[in-house]
C-alpha cells in the first residue's frame, strides 16, 4: 500500500513538473517557497555542511584527494548509461575505462591512474541527457538540502536513482556482479561528495556571499549557467552584449 | 636646486610607475595586469587602503565599467530616463570597484598564468588563464572577455570563471531585484549604494 502511494506521489510530481518543462529556466515555479527553502538551506549550510567542510579541509592532502577520487569514481557509474543514451560513444569509453582502471589499479578508486593515461570522463546525469534530447529546463525551484534545480533536472534526479548502477545496488539493495549494499552506503557516498565539493569551494562561496546583493538570484544564475555548460559539454559563453558594441 | 630636481624626477618616476601601462596585445595585457594586481595585493609594505586604491585605479583604467553597467542593467537601459541612468552608473561604479577589490583580495595568494587566447571577432578576444590557489584547492579556469574595438586600448568586459560569466550572473541578479520591485531603477540604485557603504 505504502509503495503504491509512493509511486502515485512520484507520478503526480513528474506530471506536474513535465507540464512546466516548456517554461524558461529564469521563470520560477514558486519563488516565495523557494526563497524560504533557500534560507533553510543556508542555515543548514552554516550549522552543518560548512563546519564539516572546514574540518575536512584540515585533513592531510592525500586523504582529501583520495576521498575526492573515490566519490568521483562512483559518480562515473551514472555517466556510463547517460553517455550511451546521449550517443556519445567516446565518452562511454572514457567513463567505462576510467571506472575499471581506477577501481582496480587505482585501489577502489582512491587513486586516479586513468587520468594519467588521458581518460577524462564528463559527469553526465539524466537531466543532462534530457537536455541533449531538447527538453527545456522548465521552471526553477530550490529543494531542501539538495539545493537549486529545475523541472527537468528534478525529473532527472528521480530517474537517476533508477539508472545509476550504484543506486541499484545500494538503495534498491539488488545484486550486481555479486556486489550489493544498502541505503546507508548510498547516502554516505552522496554526503561525502557534498562535503568534498563544499570544501573545494569555501573561498568561492564566501566571496560570492560577501559580494552579492541578492545571493538567491546569484546562485540561481550560477546553477543555470553550469547546467547549460554541462549539457553542451562546453564552457563557451553566449555573446549577448548586443548593441553595446556599437 | 639639484636635489629638488632629483626629488621631482623621482616623484615623477614613482607617479608614472604607480600604474604601469600594459601591453595592447590581449594575452600580455591580461597577464601583466593580473600579475601586477596580485603583486600589489600581496605586498606586505602596503596598507589595505593603499592596496584598494591601486586596484581601483587599474580597474578604472582597464575595465569597461560603463559598458558593464549598461549590460547588467539589461533592457531597462533602453527605457530608463537619462538622469536615472547617470545615477545608476555612479552607484554601479562604486559597487563594482568595492566588489572587485574584495574578490581579488580573496585570491591574492594564488598563482596566475595565462594559457591561451582566441580572437572571437574584431571586437572581442577571449584570453584563457588558470589560477592555482595556495591551500591546495583545485585550479580555477578563468577566461577574460577583452573588448578590442580600440586596438591600442584593450578593455576587460567580463570574467568567465569555470564557464560562469560574472557579468551574466550580475545581470540576472539585478534583473531579479528589478522584477520584484516593478522595474524601479531607484530601488536597485539604493541597493548598490547600500552595498558600497557597508
Amino acid at each position: 500500500m505504502i509503495k503504491r502511494i509512493k509511486n502515485l506521489f512520484i507520478s503526480a510530481v513528474i506530471i506536474t513538473l513535465i507540464s512546466t518543462v516548456g517554461l524558461k529556466a529564469s521563470e520560477e515555479c514558486f519563488e516565495g517557497f523557494s526563497r524560504s527553502v533557500f534560507k533553510f538551506n543556508m542555515v543548514f549550510d552554516d550549522i552543518i555542511l560548512e563546519p564539516i567542510a572546514k574540518g575536512y579541509n584540515k585533513l592531510p592532502e592525500p586523504i582529501k584527494a583520495g576521498t575526492g577520487n573515490f566519490t568521483s569514481n562512483v559518480a562515473t557509474l551514472l555517466s556510463i548509461p547517460n553517455s550511451l543514451l546521449q550517443g556519445n560513444i567516446k565518452q562511454v569509453g572514457h567513463a567505462t575505462g576510467s571506472f575499471l582502471i581506477n577501481s582496480t589499479v587505482g585501489i577502489l578508486g582512491f587513486l586516479n591512474p586513468a587520468e594519467k593515461i588521458g581518460l577524462k570522463p564528463h559527469r553526465e546525469d539524466v537531466g543532462q541527457t534530457l537536455g541533449k534530447y531538447g527538453f527545456g529546463p522548465g521552471c526553477y525551484f530550490v529543494l531542501p538540502v539538495l539545493g537549486p534545480t529545475t523541472a527537468r533536472d528534478s525529473i532527472g534526479l528521480i530517474a537517476d536513482s533508477f539508472l545509476d548502477p550504484f543506486a541499484h545496488v545500494t538503495i534498491q539493495e539488488k545484486e550486481l556482479f555479486g556486489m550489493s549494499g544498502n541505503s546507508l552506503d548510498y547516502f554516505s557516498v552522496k554526503g561525502t561528495t557534498a562535503v568534498d565539493f563544499r570544501s573545494d569551494n569555501i573561498t568561492n562561496f564566501e566571496s560570492l556571499e560577501r559580494n552579492s546583493i541578492d545571493l538567491y538570484s546569484s546562485l540561481k544564475s550560477i546553477y543555470l549557467q553550469d547546467r547549460e555548460n554541462k549539457i553542451k559539454n562546453s564552457t563557451d559563453t553566449q555573446d549577448d552584449w548586443g548593441n553595446l558594441d556599437n | 636646486m639639484k636635489k629638488l630636481s632629483i626629488l621631482f624626477f623621482l616623484f615623477f618616476l614613482n607617479f608614472n610607475t604607480s600604474a604601469l601601462p600594459y601591453s595592447t596585445e590581449p594575452k600580455e595585457f591580461v597577464s601583466e595586469l593580473v600579475n601586477d594586481a596580485i603583486n600589489k595585493l600581496s605586498d606586505k609594505n602596503l596598507t589595505n587602503e593603499e592596496k584598494s586604491k591601486y586596484i581601483e585605479k587599474i580597474a578604472l583604467e582597464n575595465v569597461d565599467i560603463k559598458a558593464l553597467g549598461l549590460y547588467t542593467l539589461g533592457e531597462l537601459r533602453k527605457s530608463s530616463e537619462k538622469k536615472d541612468l547617470i545615477n545608476y552608473q555612479i552607484a554601479f561604479e562604486k559597487y563594482f570597484l568595492k566588489s572587485l577589490t574584495s574578490r581579488l583580495s580573496d585570491y591574492s595568494s594564488s598563482k596566475f598564468e595565462v594559457t591561451d587566447f582566441e580572437k572571437k571577432s574584431a571586437n572581442y578576444t577571449i584570453v584563457n588563464s588558470e589560477v592555482t590557489p595556495e591551500e591546495g584547492n583545485p585550479q580555477i579556469k578563468i577566461d577574460w572577455r577583452i573588448y578590442t574595438k580600440q586596438v591600442d586600448k584593450p578593455l576587460i568586459r567580463d570574467l568567465i570563471v569555470e564557464g560562469l560569466s560574472l557579468a551574466r550572473t550580475q545581470k540576472e541578479e539585478f534583473a531579479s531585484i528589478l522584477s520584484s520591485n516593478n522595474d524601479d531603477i531607484s530601488i536597485l540604485i539604493k541597493k548598490l549604494e547600500e552595498f558600497s557603504q557597508k
